[in-house]
């Protein structure tokens, strides 16, 4: 069968990053990523990733901006033909780093922002860090870039989308993306904290609608709702090693962003050229198509429509990655997603739980 | 901003849009922040003619040099479109 190569190269450059927010999709096991690739080898995946096919490039970590070699690494992207997207939460863009992005060619640049104002949004973020990312924001457009925000919502900042779209709109953003939180990493071990209730996310929807409307042709606005309410599962990376590869700090390459723990062999591009590792890998052959799975998916009319939905989702909650995804309504465990789904639900869990910041620590 | 596309408005690629031939699938694409937009040969060749200096009448002009049947309508309704979607800036020409 021949395999068409990735679309996108989703490079997770650094897992180290100033900010803690406890929706973050990073794995919990941050020490194990300390041994980062360096610029050299960085250099080749992004040109090997540019000869399979790639046409996208995605700086993202952590916070990318940590690494010193980053606008050495635009411009190989840049050279490749690559689109370069950088995905950062702003704190360390600098005038100075700006402007040296912007000469080795960097496209386009995505700003984290987790709330409308300082309070709440240094609160998720773990640090004093609004002011910072408002004037980084500004500093996007001024040097001409187009400028999207990415809002990860939760239920501690659901209730805040109007608030959070004007501050969008001040800030003359080209696009706003608003993604629920999905359940990997840091984000799963916070799930009670941040899973909206049904009321918040009914809310939000009239919101969004209303806002989708009004700012049509001048911002455009993606909502992302929480995969825990839908009745289908997503398809997870349009397909496992179908579209998009991923890169973690040290080398391994995964088909999901969430995919660190799944028990298949690794594929570290330390070993081996990326064209094997699309192509012929355990990592990414073992859940390409549609032949892996077990019903209900097996038999199922939207098999090829949300792809068994997530691999990842599937093993974190039932410990085996070709059941399928527990968020569809037909899955046989779907009453581990119903039972968060209910907790959320309850009238006496409030609204702000306690999250538990991301940070590097030692594994009990 | 979403007015009625004229004549003597000028396209150009949106801030961030780029046109691109893609060498390893052999076809053109514009590549946007999170998006692939795969293009048909007669989406290509409008498209690269949205240079930012050329009109819409002028692009329908330089169409017919290369095509038989070039209807202005549809070449107008293909630009609106990609115009509401934000891939294109239409400034006006007058």
């Amino acid at each position: 069968m021949e395999i068409d190569g990735p679309l996108g190269l989703l490079a997770e450059l650094t897992y180290r990053c100033p900010l803690a927010c406890a929706y973050c999709s990073n794995p919990t096991e941050l020490a194990a990523y300390r041994d980062e690739l360096d610029t050299a080898e960085w250099q080749r995946v992004i040109t090997e990733a540019a000869e399979l096919g790639a046409l996208q490039c995605h700086l993202s970590g952590g916070e990318p901006l940590l690494r010193r070699d980053l606008a050495d690494l635009v411009r190989t992207a840049a050279e490749q033909g690559l689109y370069t997207n950088l995905v950062t939460s702003a704190l360390g863009f600098t005038e100075k780093r700006a402007a040296e992005l912007h000469d080795a060619g960097l496209d386009h640049v995505q700003v984290s922002l987790q709330a409308d104002e300082p309070a709440l949004s240094d609160r998720i973020a773990g640090l004093p860090s609004f002011r910072r990312k408002i004037e980084a924001a500004r500093r996007v457009r001024e040097l001409g870039w187009p400028l999207t925000l990415n809002v990860v919502l939760h239920r501690q900042n659901i209730d805040r989308i109007p608030e959070i779209l004007a501050a969008a709109e001040e800030l003359e953003a080209d696009r706003i993306e608003l993604a629920n939180t999905q359940y990997y990493g840091w984000a799963a071990l916070n799930r009670a904290a941040l899973l909206p209730s049904r009321e918040q996310l009914a809310e939000a929807e009239v919101v969004v609608r209303e806002a989708k409307e009004r700012l049509r042709g001048r911002m455009e606005i993606i909502y992302v709702i929480p995969d825990y309410y839908a009745t289908y599962p997503k398809p997870c990376m349009g397909g496992w090693g179908a579209r998009q590869l991923v890169v973690v700090p040290t080398g391994d390459a995964l088909p999901c962003l969430a995919a660190h723990g799944l028990p298949l062999p690794s594929a570290n591009v330390r070993e081996h050229d990326l064209a094997w590792i699309w192509q012929d890998s355990p990592m990414f052959s073992a859940y390409r198509g549609t032949d892996w799975m077990q019903d209900p998916c097996r038999s199922c009319s939207r098999r090829e429509v949300d792809l068994g939905g997530c691999r990842c989702q599937a093993f974190a909650l039932t410990g085996d990655a070709t059941r399928t995804d527990p968020v569809c309504h037909l899955s046989p465990d779907h009453g581990i997603v119903e039972a968060a789904v209910a907790e959320a639900n309850e009238e006496r869990t409030p609204v702000d739980l306690p999250l538990v910041p991301r940070r590097e620590r030692q594994r009990n | 901003m979403t007015s009625p596309i004229t004549t003597s408005g000028v396209p150009r690629l949106a801030r961030g849009v780029k046109l691109r031939f893609d060498r390893s699938r052999e076809r053109h694409v514009l590549l946007l922040p999170e998006t692939v937009v795969v293009l048909n040969a007669t989406g290509t060749a409008i498209l690269e003619l949205c240079d930012g200096q050329r009109t819409v009448a002028d692009i329908v002009a330089a169409l017919r040099e290369q095509y038989a049947d070039v209807p202005e309508g549809q070449v107008v309704a293909y630009l609106a479109k990609l115009a509401e979607r934000r891939h294109l800036e239409i400034t006006d020409g007058d």
